[in-house]
Formats: C-alpha cells, sequence, structure tokens
C-alpha cells in the first residue's frame, strides 16, 4: 500500500475488504461452527439471553412466594418447597442473573467501545459461557427434581453441613457457585486485557467511557472477590463429602469462617452487580441529555474509591454475631463513607441533565427511575450500617426491602434503561416507545407497591425467610399489598418480552447511530458486522464521535486473517498486531469435560482427581501452540 | 461522512514480549486470582489457629525434612527458570529447548517429593480443622505446582517438535512468570505449615 | 413523586408508633427505646437528603421543557453553568459529610452506651436455641434453685437481664423487637444480649436467623412482670410437677412415663427426665405450644399431641399413635401440669 496518508476510504476497496474480513471473521450456520464460535458478539447474545431466561424464572418463583405470602397460616407451599424458593430465586437472581447479565452486556459492548475486532481471549469467552450454562442448568434441574438447595443464597453453616443438610442439595448449590465464579473470573480477565490493551488509538485513560472504567473497576472486585467463595464452597463441600472439619466446631473448626469467607465475597458482590449499571446510566445519561458528563474525573475517582471501600464492609452483615464492639464502629464508619462517591455520583448524573438538553425517552426513563428508587435503597442501606439500628433490622423484611431497592433499583433499572439503548445495537431494529413508557410506569409503580412495605413489615417485626405468618400480627394487609405489586411487575415483565420479540421483526430500523450518542459502539453499523470495524478508529476526544468530522481511522491489519490491534496500556498507542484466535470447538469440550468433572465430584470424591484429566487432555487441545508453519502461511501474501 | 484514513499500522511487529502482549495479561490476571485464593487460604489458617489452643490440637507440627527439601529445591529451581526466561526473551532457540527441558524434569522431581511430603504432615485432613487447613493448602500449592508442570511438559514437546517464532518464545516467557509466582507462592505457605506451628509450641 | 409521598406515608406509620407486640419501634425496654431515638434520627436525616435529591431531579426535569433539539454540548467547561455545579456539588458533597458524621457519631455513642449497661444487679438466663425451640434456664443462688423452661421468657420490669446464648445445632438469633435487637446463638461460641424491660406486658419475640424448615414458628413468649410477680411465678416454677389427682390424669400420666414421651421429656418430680425436647414441668402455665405454633389449650394440646407434625410439619417430635381415649387422659394429664 503505497498510497498517502491521509486519504478518504474508497468505497470499492471497501466492499471487497468488507467481503473478505467477513470471510475471516464470520461464523457459519452449522451447528460446529455455532459451537466453536468465538465472536464475541455471538457468545454474549446467547450469554444475555440464558441470563435473562433465568431472572424470568426466578421471577416466577418470586411470585410464588409472593403468593403463599400473601394470607397468613397460608398452605399453598409446604415449609420445605418454600425454603427452596428462596434459596433458588435468591441464588438464580445473584449468580445466574445479576452478576452474569451485567458481565454479558460488557463482552458484546466493550471490544466495540474499545474500537477493536474481538475481545482479548476469545476462546475463553466461549468456554466462560458454556461453564456458566452448564452450571445454571444443573442447579434448575435439580430444583426441578425437588433437590433444589434450602439453606438459603449464603448457605450458612452448621445448617449447610453435612449434618443438618443431608442429602446432595447443597452440594449442588456449592458447586454451582463454582460454575459461575469460574466463568465470571474468566470474563474479568478478558475484560481487563480488553481494556487495557485494545482500546482504539488515541483513547488515553482520560478518555476512556465511564462504561470501560465501570468494568475494570469491576473486573477487579471480580478477581479480588470470588476467589473468597470458591474457596468458602470448597471448604463446605469437603466438609461434605470428605469429612474435613473447616465450619464443624466440635473438631476445632468455625461457623463464622464461612461468614467472613462469605461476605468477603458477598459483599463487593453487590457492588460488582452495581458498578456496571452504573456504567449504562453513564453512557445513556450523556446520550440522552446531549452534554457530557459533569464531572468526569471525579466519576471515575467515585468508582475506584467504591471498589476499594467494597472491600472494607463485609462485616455490617454479620453485626448480629457478636463481634467486638470497637471493630464493629469500624464496619459502621466504613459502609457509611462509601455513600460519598455513591452521593456525588447521583449529584453528577443529575446536573448532567439540569445542564443539558433532556430527551425524555425509554431509556432515560428507567435512568429518573433508577435514581428515584436507588437513592431510598441506599438510604436504607446506610441505616443499616448502624450497628444498634442494625440489630433490630438485620433478618427482618426491612432488609428484604433494602436490597431489592439497590438490586432492582440500582440494577434490573438501569439494565432495562442499557435494553431499550442497546437493542437497536444487537438487533438493528429500535424497541416500541409506546409499550416502552407502559413497561416503565408499571414497573414503577409495581416495584413500589411491591418493596414499599416491606420497610414497615420488617419494623413491625416480620422476619425473612419464613414460609408464613400467624394471623394478628398486623401484617396481613401489607403483605397483600406486597403480593399485589409483585403481580404488577410480572405483567411489566412480561410486556417487555413481548414488545422485544415484536420489535426483534418490526421495529423500527435504527441505523448506525440511532440516538447521536458518542461512543465507539455507534460507529459501526447495527448490528455490527463480524468483524466489528473495517478500519480501526481513532480516538481524538472524550466523546469519540462528537469531535468534528470526518472521523480519523488506521488501515493495516490483515483482512486475510484474524488480528486485533494492541495499544499501549496507559496512552493506548499502537504497539502490535496480535493474533486472535481462531474458533475452536475445544472450548466447549473443555466445559463438558468440566461439567462432569464437577458434578461428578458431588457423587463421588475421587473424582476430584480422576475428572481433571479429561479437562485437562482438552485443554492441551484448546492451548496447542499454532505451528510456525501455519504462521508463516498465514502472513505470507 | 467517510472516515478518513491517517495511519497505517501494516508495519507493526506481530509478537511482543512481557507487558506489550495480551497473553501476558491474562496470565497476570489468573496469578492475581490463585494469588488472592492463597491470600485467604492463609487468612483461614489464621482465624482457626486463633480460634483453637494448641496448636496443632496434638502438639505434634509436620516433619522438616521433606518440605524443606522441596523449599530448597523450588528456590533452586529459580536458576534454570531464570535462564530460560532469558533465553526466551533472546529468542535462542536452542537453549529454550534445555531451558524447558530442564524445568520439565525438576518439576517432576518436586512433584515426587510433594506426593511424600504429604504423608509427613503428621495429621489427616479429616482429624481436626488444623488438619483440613493444612492439607487445603498443600493441596492448593499442589494443584498449582502441576498446572504449570503440564504447561511446561506441553511446551517442551512442541519446541522440540518445531521451530518458535517470536510469538511462542513469548509463551515460554510467560510459562516463566508463571513459575516464578509459584515458587514465591510457596515460600508463605511453607513458613505457615512448617515454622508457624513450631513457633505456637 | 411517588417517592416523595412513600416518605409522607411512612413517616405517618413510622411516626405513630407501629405499635404491636412485635414491633421495634413500639419499646418497652431500654434498648429498644434507644434504638428507636437513633431510628428517628436517621430517618430525618436520611429523608432530608432524600428530599434533596428529588427536589433538584424534579428541578432538572421541569428545566427540560425548554430544551430545544440543539447540538450536543461536548465539552463539559464549555457550558456556564459547569462553575455554578461545582460549586454545588462541593457543597452537597459537605453536606453529606456532615450527615454522615453525624450518624456516625450518633451509632458510636449509642453502641458504647448500649455496650456499658450496668449488669452487676443482672438477672442471669441461659437460653439455648435448639431447632425449634428455646430451652431457658434461670440461674439461682444453688443448683435447686435453678428453673428451666421453655419457649418463654418472663421478666421483671426495671431489672435488667443478661442472657447467655447457646446453640444445641445450627445457627439462631434472638429477637424481643419491642425490648431490643437481636443476638445470634451460634454453636460452638456463647453470646450475650442485655435486655432492660420498662414497661409491663406481653411480647412476642421470634427466630431471626434462618435455622431449617420450622424457622418460620420458632417464636419466644416473653412476658414483663412486676417484681412480685415474677417472684411468685419463679417460686411456683421451682415446685415439682403437681401429682395426678383425677384417674383420667393418671391413665395419663402411666402413658408418659412408659411411653416414649419419657425419653425426650423432663417432667420435674416424675421419673421423666428426657433432655431432647422442652421441658414441661409446668406446661399448662405457658400460654403457647411447641414455640407459638399455637396458643395454649386443651383442644390445641390435643391437636399437638395427636400429630405434631401437622402442627408443626418437620419438627423433631415423633407422632405418637395413641387411642382417642388415650390422647385424652394423656392431654389431661399434662393439662393438669400448671
Ligand atoms: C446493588 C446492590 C447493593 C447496593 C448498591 C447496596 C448498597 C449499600 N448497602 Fe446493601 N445489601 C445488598 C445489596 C446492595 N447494597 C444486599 C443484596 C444485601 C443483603 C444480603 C442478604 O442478607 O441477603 C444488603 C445488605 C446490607 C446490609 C446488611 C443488612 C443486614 O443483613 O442486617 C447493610 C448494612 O450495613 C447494607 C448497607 C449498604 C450501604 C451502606 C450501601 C451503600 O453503598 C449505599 C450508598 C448510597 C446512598 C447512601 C445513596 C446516595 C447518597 C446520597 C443521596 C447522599 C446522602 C446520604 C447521607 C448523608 C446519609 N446492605
Ligand atoms: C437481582 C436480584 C433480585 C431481583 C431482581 C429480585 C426480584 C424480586 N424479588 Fe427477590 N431476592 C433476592 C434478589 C432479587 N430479587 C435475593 C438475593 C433474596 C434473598 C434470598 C435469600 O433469602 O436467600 C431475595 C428474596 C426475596 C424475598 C424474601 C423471601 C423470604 O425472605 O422469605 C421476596 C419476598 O417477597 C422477594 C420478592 C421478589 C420479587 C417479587 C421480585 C420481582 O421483582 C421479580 C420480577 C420478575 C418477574 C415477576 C418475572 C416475570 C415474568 C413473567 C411473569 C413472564 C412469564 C412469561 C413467560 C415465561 C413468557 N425476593
Ligand atoms: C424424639 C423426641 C421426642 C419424643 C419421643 C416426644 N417429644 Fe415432645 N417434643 C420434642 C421436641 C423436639 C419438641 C419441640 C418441638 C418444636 O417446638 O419444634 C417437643 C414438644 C413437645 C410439647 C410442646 C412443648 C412446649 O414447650 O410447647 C409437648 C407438650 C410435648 N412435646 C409432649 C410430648 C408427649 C406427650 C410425648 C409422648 C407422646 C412426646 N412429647 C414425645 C421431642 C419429643
Ligand atoms: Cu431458629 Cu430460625
Ligand atoms: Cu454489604
Amino acid at each position: 500500500m503505497t498510497t498517502a496518508l491521509p486519504r478518504e476510504a474508497d468505497p470499492a476497496e471497501i466492499t471487497a475488504q468488507h467481503a473478505q474480513l467477513t470471510r475471516t471473521w464470520g461464523t457459519g450456520q452449522s451447528l460446529f461452527e455455532r459451537l466453536a464460535t468465538v465472536d464475541h458478539k455471538i457468545v454474549a447474545r446467547r450469554y444475555v439471553i440464558t441470563a435473562f431466561v433465568f431472572f424470568v424464572l426466578a421471577g416466577v418463583l418470586a411470585l410464588l412466594m409472593r403468593i403463599q405470602l400473601a394470607q397468613p397460616d397460608s398452605h399453598l407451599i409446604d415449609p420445605d418447597r418454600y425454603n427452596q424458593l428462596f434459596t433458588m430465586h435468591g441464588t438464580t437472581m445473584m449468580f445466574l442473573f445479576a452478576v452474569p447479565i451485567m458481565e454479558a452486556i460488557a463482552v458484546y459492548l466493550v471490544p466495540l467501545m474499545c474500537g477493536t475486532r474481538n475481545i482479548s481471549f476469545p476462546r475463553l469467552n466461549a468456554f466462560s459461557y458454556w461453564v456458566f450454562l452448564f452450571g445454571g442448568v444443573m442447579i434448575w434441574i435439580a430444583f426441578l427434581m425437588n433437590a433444589g438447595p434450602e439453606t438459603g443464597w449464603f448457605s450458612y453453616v452448621p445448617l449447610a453441613g453435612p449434618e443438618y443438610s443431608p442429602g446432595k442439595r447443597t452440594d449442588f448449590w456449592a458447586q454451582m457457585v463454582t460454575f459461575t465464579e469460574v466463568a465470571a473470573l474468566a470474563v474479568a480477565v478478558e475484560l481487563i486485557a480488553t481494556i487495557l490493551k485494545q482500546r482504539a488509538p488515541g483513547m488515553t485513560l482520560a478518555r476512556m467511557p465511564l462504561f470501560l472504567w465501570a468494568m475494570l473497576v469491576t473486573s477487579f472486585m471480580v478477581i479480588i472477590a470470588m476467589p473468597a467463595v470458591m474457596l468458602a464452597s470448597s471448604f463446605l463441600i469437603a466438609d461434605r463429602l470428605i469429612g474435613t472439619h473447616f465450619f464443624n466446631p466440635v473438631e476445632g473448626g468455625d461457623a463464622l469462617l464461612w461468614q467472613h469467607l462469605f461476605w468477603f465475597f458477598g459483599h463487593p458482590e453487590v457492588y460488582i452487580i452495581f458498578l456496571p449499571a452504573l456504567g449504562m446510566v453513564s453512557s445513556i445519561v450523556i446520550t440522552f441529555a446531549r452534554r457530557t458528563i459533569f464531572a468526569y474525573t471525579l466519576m471515575v475517582l467515585a468508582l475506584v474509591t467504591t471498589g476499594l471501600l467494597a472491600f472494607g464492609l463485609w462485616v455490617h452483615h454479620m453485626f448480629a454475631t457478636g463481634l467486638p464492639h470497637l471493630g464493629s464502629s469500624f464496619y459502621t464508619a466504613a459502609s457509611m463513607m462509601i455513600a460519598i462517591p455513591s452521593g456525588m455520583q447521583i449529584f453528577a448524573w443529575i446536573a448532567t441533565l439540569w445542564d443539558g438538553k433532556p430527551r425524555f425517552m425509554t431509556p432515560l426513563l428507567f435512568v429518573i427511575g433508577f435514581i428515584v428508587i436507588f437513592v431510598l435503597g441506599g438510604l436504607t442501606g446506610v441505616m443499616l450500617a448502624s450497628v444498634p439500628l442494625d440489630l433490630q433490622l438485620h433478618d427482618t423484611y426491612f432488609v428484604v426491602a433494602h436490597f431489592h431497592y439497590v438490586l432492582i433499583g440500582g440494577a434490573v433499572f438501569p439494565l432495562f434503561a442499557a435494553f431499550y439503548y442497546w437493542f437497536p445495537k444487537f438487533t438493528g431494529r429500535k424497541l416500541s416507545e409506546r409499550l416502552g413508557r407502559w413497561n416503565f410506569w408499571l414497573f414503577f409503580i409495581g416495584f413500589n407497591v411491591t418493596f414499599f412495605p416491606m420497610h414497615i413489615l420488617g419494623l413491625a417485626g416480620m422476619p425473612r425467610r419464613v414460609y408464613t405468618y400467624a394471623d394478628g400480627l398486623g401484617w396481613e394487609s401489607l403483605n397483600l399489598l406486597s403480593t399485589l405489586g409483585a403481580l404488577m411487575i410480572g405483567a411489566s415483565v412480561l410486556l417487555f418480552i413481548v414488545n422485544a420479540a415484536r420489535s426483534l421483526k418490526q421495529g423500527e430500523p435504527a441505523g448506525d447511530n440511532p440516538w447521536g450518542a458518542s461512543t465507539l459502539e455507534w460507529a459501526t453499523s447495527s448490528p455490527p458486522p463480524p468483524y466489528n470495524f473495517m478500519h480501526i478508529p481513532v480516538v481524538t476526544g472524550r466523546e469519540a464521535l462528537w469531535q468534528p468530522e470526518p472521523r480519523q481511522v488506521l488501515e493495516g491489519l490483515s483482512p486475510a486473517h484474524r488480528e486485533v490491534l494492541c495499544t499501549s496500556a496507559l496512552a493506548a498507542v499502537p504497539d502490535i498486531r496480535q493474533h486472535s484466535a481462531e474458533p475452536s470447538i475445544w472450548p466447549f469440550w473443555t466445559a463438558i469435560a468440566t461439567a462432569i468433572w464437577f458434578i461428578a465430584s458431588i457423587f463421588d470424591a475421587r473424582a476430584v482427581l480422576w475428572g481433571s484429566l479429561p479437562v485437562a487432555v482438552c485443554l492441551i487441545a484448546w492451548m496447542w501452540p499454532t505451528p510456525p508453519r501455519v504462521l508463516q502461511q498465514r502472513t505470507a501474501p | 461522512m467517510k472516515p478518513r484514513i491517517v495511519g497505517d499500522v501494516s508495519s507493526l511487529p506481530d509478537a511482543a514480549f512481557s507487558h506489550r502482549s495480551l497473553i501476558w495479561w491474562g496470565v497476570l490476571g489468573f496469578i492475581l486470582i490463585e494469588g488472592t485464593v492463597f491470600v485467604l487460604a492463609g487468612g483461614a489458617y489464621f482465624f482457626l489457629m486463633n480460634h483453637s489452643t494448641p496448636w496443632p490440637p496434638h502438639r505434634v507440627p509436620p516433619e522438616l525434612l521433606l518440605g524443606t527439601c522441596f523449599t530448597v529445591l523450588m528456590m533452586l529451581s529459580e536458576i534454570p527458570n531464570v535462564w530460560a526466561d532469558r533465553a526466551a526473551h533472546g529468542e535462542h532457540l536452542r537453549q529454550t529447548r534445555i531451558g524447558l527441558a530442564l524445568m520439565t524434569l525438576i518439576g517432576l522431581a518436586l512433584m515426587v517429593i510433594r506426593y511424600f511430603e504429604f504423608q509427613t504432615l503428621n495429621v489427616s485432613w479429616d482429624d481436626n480443622a488444623y488438619g483440613s487447613i493444612v492439607w487445603a493448602l498443600l493441596f492448593l500449592h499442589t494443584v498449582h505446582l502441576v498446572t504449570d508442570w503440564v504447561d511446561t511438559l506441553v511446551l517442551t514437546v512442541f519446541a522440540h517438535m518445531h521451530d518458535l517464532e517470536r510469538t511462542h518464545f513469548s509463551d515460554v516467557a510467560d510459562n516463566c512468570l508463571y513459575w516464578h509466582f509459584v515458587a514465591i507462592a510457596w515460600l508463605p505457605i511453607y513458613a505457615l505449615l512448617y515454622w508457624v506451628p513450631r513457633m505456637m509450641k | 413523586m411517588s417517592g416523595r409521598k412513600h416518605i409522607c406515608a411512612a413517616l405517618v406509620v413510622l411516626l405513630a408508633g407501629c405499635s404491636g407486640q412485635q414491633a421495634a419501634l413500639d419499646a418497652a425496654g431500654d434498648q429498644a427505646a434507644t434504638i428507636g431515638d437513633l431510628w428517628t434520627l436517621m430517618l430525618w436525616v436520611c429523608g432530608f437528603m432524600y428530599l434533596l435529591v428529588l427536589i433538584f431531579l424534579a428541578h432538572a426535569i421541569w428545566r427540560a421543557r425548554h430544551a430545544l433539539d440543539a447540538e450536543p454540548l461536548t465539552h463539559g467547561s464549555g457550558s456556564r453553568a459547569e462553575h455554578p455545579l461545582r460549586m454545588a456539588l462541593g457543597g452537597w458533597v459537605g453536606l453529606i459529610v456532615v450527615g454522615l458524621f453525624v450518624l456516625s457519631l450518633a451509632t458510636f455513642f449509642i453502641d458504647r452506651s448500649l455496650a456499658q449497661a450496668r449488669t452487676d444487679d443482672a438477672l442471669k438466663i441461659k437460653v439455648t436455641a435448639a431447632q425449634w425451640w428455646w430451652k431457658v434456664e434461670y440461674e439461682g443462688m444453688a443448683p435447686d434453685q435453678r428453673v428451666v423452661t421453655a419457649n418463654e421468657l418472663r421478666l421483671p420490669v426495671g431489672q435488667p437481664a443478661l442472657l447467655e446464648l447457646h446453640a444445641e445445632d445450627v445457627i439462631h438469633s434472638l429477637w424481643i423487637p419491642n425490648l431490643g435487637g437481636k443476638e445470634d446463638l451460634i454453636p460452638g461460641r456463647i453470646n450475650s444480649l442485655l435486655l432492660t424491660p420498662r414497661r409491663e406486658g406481653e411480647y412476642r419475640g421470634q427466630c431471626a436467623e434462618f435455622c431449617g424448615l420450622q424457622h418460620a414458628k420458632m417464636a419466644l413468649d416473653a412476658t414483663v412482670m412486676n417484681p412480685d410477680a415474677f417472684t411468685r411465678w419463679r417460686q411456683q416454677q421451682l415446685t415439682p410437677a403437681p401429682a395426678p389427682s383425677t384417674p383420667e390424669q393418671i391413665r395419663g400420666h402411666e402413658i408418659f412415663m412408659s411411653g416414649p414421651c419419657a425419653a425426650c421429656h423432663q417432667i420435674a418430680g416424675t421419673p421423666a427426665s428426657g433432655q431432647t425436647g422442652p421441658n414441661l414441668t409446668h406446661l399448662a402455665s405457658r400460654r403457647t405450644i411447641a414455640a407459638g405454633a399455637r396458643p395454649y389449650s386443651f383442644e390445641d394440646l390435643r391437636d399437638w399431641l395427636r400429630d405434631p407434625q401437622s402442627v408443626k410439619p418437620g419438627n423433631h417430635m415423633p407422632v405418637v399413635q395413641l387411642s382417642d381415649s388415650d390422647l385424652n387422659a394423656l392431654t389431661a394429664y399434662l393439662d393438669s401440669l400448671k
């Protein structure tokens, strides 16, 4: 290529390159190719849909619980079933819906926002999805066969130990945790490498969209937090299967060790769910306010401090376990401190709207709903952080209210905003705005009707995780109200499904950038081609697509084989052309082997050893280096 | 508006070492994950220790001999490891092959020692919580040892089958990095398993 | 916004007292009252902050009416509002810091004062939780002064009570909201909880930590009584069980002693000395059966004895097959254990 630069891209050349790139990066229709694909968009789409299915399933369980609780002394559901219901509801929502769906959306968007052609470790990514899928399917099959876990989503020992939870139920639970953590850790590593090494030239750290910052911080949190629960669940399953005594007080073990390990993960977990949502909110606020974010640097700082502080709070879930008082006060102060970055972010979003020129489309409505609901939930969080007050509120419906306000307000509302916002990018069509408004108002009102009364119920003495309650304690009408609200949420979610199904076929075609947004995912077609970008975009300002035209790009990545551009971690200067993995069936087989390994070891402890052999074989096949001969063929002109 | 092409990246290299390469970041990520596991497992050790006296409950700490042999060999293995790392960075094929083969043999020797080391712990995992955590720590480290050994073996076989390109040398260097981690992570575990119980007496 | 409506509704409901026999804000003891004050402070501070957020948001939405379909603002610093907004942000953060400081300080001092309450004249009670009932033991001057009962806690008004908390099997949590906060009962550990009741009355406590199948039906009947009545109750509890007097009761007594019952239950003054189940010596003086599963009455007791598993599915008392007349006799005997 000797043409002088800079130059305009030539249309004939573009057509030719498109054909060649599609051949290089595309995924065919055959079953084999589908199983072997490593296209981050295809994997992410599967991930999102699977996680959403888990949301609906867990939501249906929630409706069953609400129906049981609608009246006192109800006999519709027996206690054992009920215990499985809330355990599966909480477990599915936290492990199989909230965390995965955030990561899934990131797997789709991060490479696009970085302006690169694929995620850093495409095969690991494919593997991660399969492992997640198998783990989720396993626990749901167990549940449908009446072997669902029944000790709550944090499975406190000794209740979950060998003596008080006989059978295989808790083993399935512990292994499911391992499955999903493996998946989440893999994605975290991919995202970190993608964000640090594959950003478009010119996208310095100071120009990174807040969503990328949020995912970067989240991924580091995953790496520090998830090992704790993997360790804990391994200890648990060892206690249950091979007779270790980690949690057995009679032999020197300690029930509180479980709680420390679990919450060392469990608390950051909720921010792992929450931070990506904040990134989404920032994207949407910027686009619909049509203004750069107010106080960008402080927003980044807020994300980072939230991530750091999150590791100092876990004990606030254990105030009632009788820890020394002085220590507890420290956790109170730390927990409250996290209100500073949160409060700052809330201010910055509202300020951006205040100073911008907002258009109140459905995504922005959900963001406003998010602010109204989340702040209330955050404030009840501050109340819970106060040791003496928590001793009254802990393990009551007040806590249930708190965490649904922050989880649904702080993560599900942003998620729905994100669905409306990015649906055009995923599918090429917009969701219906009219149904969207119904969706929003039903959800917003239904949500408050469901969960606001729970605050009062908690203060009125109603503990959580009770399958029924006696008549005459004054809890009847509020519970009934709450159930009615839950049905409203159900209707709203149903409406969303209808909207999505209809819009997939009949929605208004979106075009590349329907909202006039500023980040790079909107610089390519909707849906994006298999190779994402024909030319590598060059970023010249924080709001990449709002910079003066024409857009600048680079050429020179081979169209004939899979290459991505790596840039330096801080300043994003082009550095090397890195090979990106070809499709491979081995991640799929490795996931199957891993599933066999994990599930077999529930039934036979020796499987921990022999089960690793097939995994090793598959891994070797997967990772086997590309011989030099093939490399040379590839680079030959 | 049509984009404007302002540069050409086709002259950039297609492989590089350490932080310039994607794989290196992946390896670093996994080191971070596993490092966290070790730290937390160590924390669990102290947590359980504070909860029961005496420590160890039956007062017999693990025997020093094999664990110390293992430690010495593990530390000595850093010499060929660093050497192999240099060879890989210099893209010297023959030295890299020798280095890899050497590391495979050393790994094998370490695993054999480790096998017997389990039998000198003087406690079984199902005796008490002390036994459980001791076995857990040693098992965790063994998993890393075995994983990295398999990786080394694969690279050795591959290196003797083919000529290597820079990307392969980079893989070898990353493998050396991981070995550093396995070696360094052992030191605190060694101290926990063999010396803390002696100091507690 | 509907959020503000909520806050108002909440204020009305909560400040009105939210009364009831298992309600945190209807304080009948020092601890609950102190925590209630903290709650009020929290509600005011947080309510105020929430109001500010909502006002700012509402104003932003209201302002947007004038927004035109203009070009996006591509440089934050290009806006004229940037500077005033920064000042406002500074003020807001300052306000948050002050708010949090007040709340942390209040928390700290209240926590301190609760922890340092005097316990030297406290009544010492040992509570042991098991799936799914409470064993309650009052320490006495001498071993024969020890009172053992189950699923009920009686406290003299005005005197601090120091509960020593044990667990038999899994983790439970003792919570009598009208009197104070909760504390976990953890196997392998001993916790304690101090309650200083100030108002006579009947309250209800409930296990708050999920402990398995019948966590929902693990209530604790709490009575705060005047000191004289308490002393009388205590004396009465020290007496052994009254001997059966009618022929039916005598028959019931025999069934109890010869059946499996005596292996699990103790009745002082009789050979029955089982420890796996609640002590039944003065069963008929309690207000509930099986940790609040039923109110106490002859019929409910008979229902329980006929089939404990349908009254409280999964609990650890097996069904013992009895003929109707035996059942009546057994009930009559237990009903005489005043
Ligand atoms: C997305 C999830 C999410 C988020 C974001 C949060 C955010 C917070 N949470 Fe929450 N929490 C959960 C999910 C979440 N939580 C879950 C799932 C549980 C229960 C687990 C279980 O038991 O099953 C739980 C339980 C929980 C407990 C334990 C309760 C108990 O079991 O007894 C506590 C106690 O401290 C707590 C505190 C907090 C605090 C202080 C915040 C803070 O981060 C909130 C910060 C935000 C704000 C405060 C609002 C904005 C700020 C302002 C408007 C400034 C003005 C404020 C003041 C001056 C006060 N949470
Ligand atoms: C992200 C997390 C998340 C989300 C979104 C939710 C959503 C909901 N939750 Fe959940 N919840 C938890 C996380 C979450 N929850 C956790 C962690 C616990 C603690 C568990 C434990 O104690 O161990 C808990 C506990 C919990 C309880 C307490 C149980 C107890 O303590 O006994 C209750 C009670 O009402 C409840 C209710 C609800 C309701 C009504 C919803 C609703 O918002 C659900 C809305 C969704 C639907 C209703 C699905 C609707 C879809 C359809 C109807 C479509 C069907 C159509 C087709 C199939 C095409 N939740
Ligand atoms: C295997 C042990 C066992 C046997 C046998 C047994 N019980 Fe029980 N019993 C229990 C347990 C455990 C409870 C507490 C159940 C709960 O509340 O969850 C209980 C509760 C009770 C109660 C209610 C106590 C209270 O404080 O409210 C009564 C009354 C009672 N049993 C009577 C009997 C009689 C009469 C028999 C014989 C016919 C009997 N029990 C046999 C274990 C046993
Ligand atoms: Cu005991 Cu819940
Ligand atoms: Cu928390």
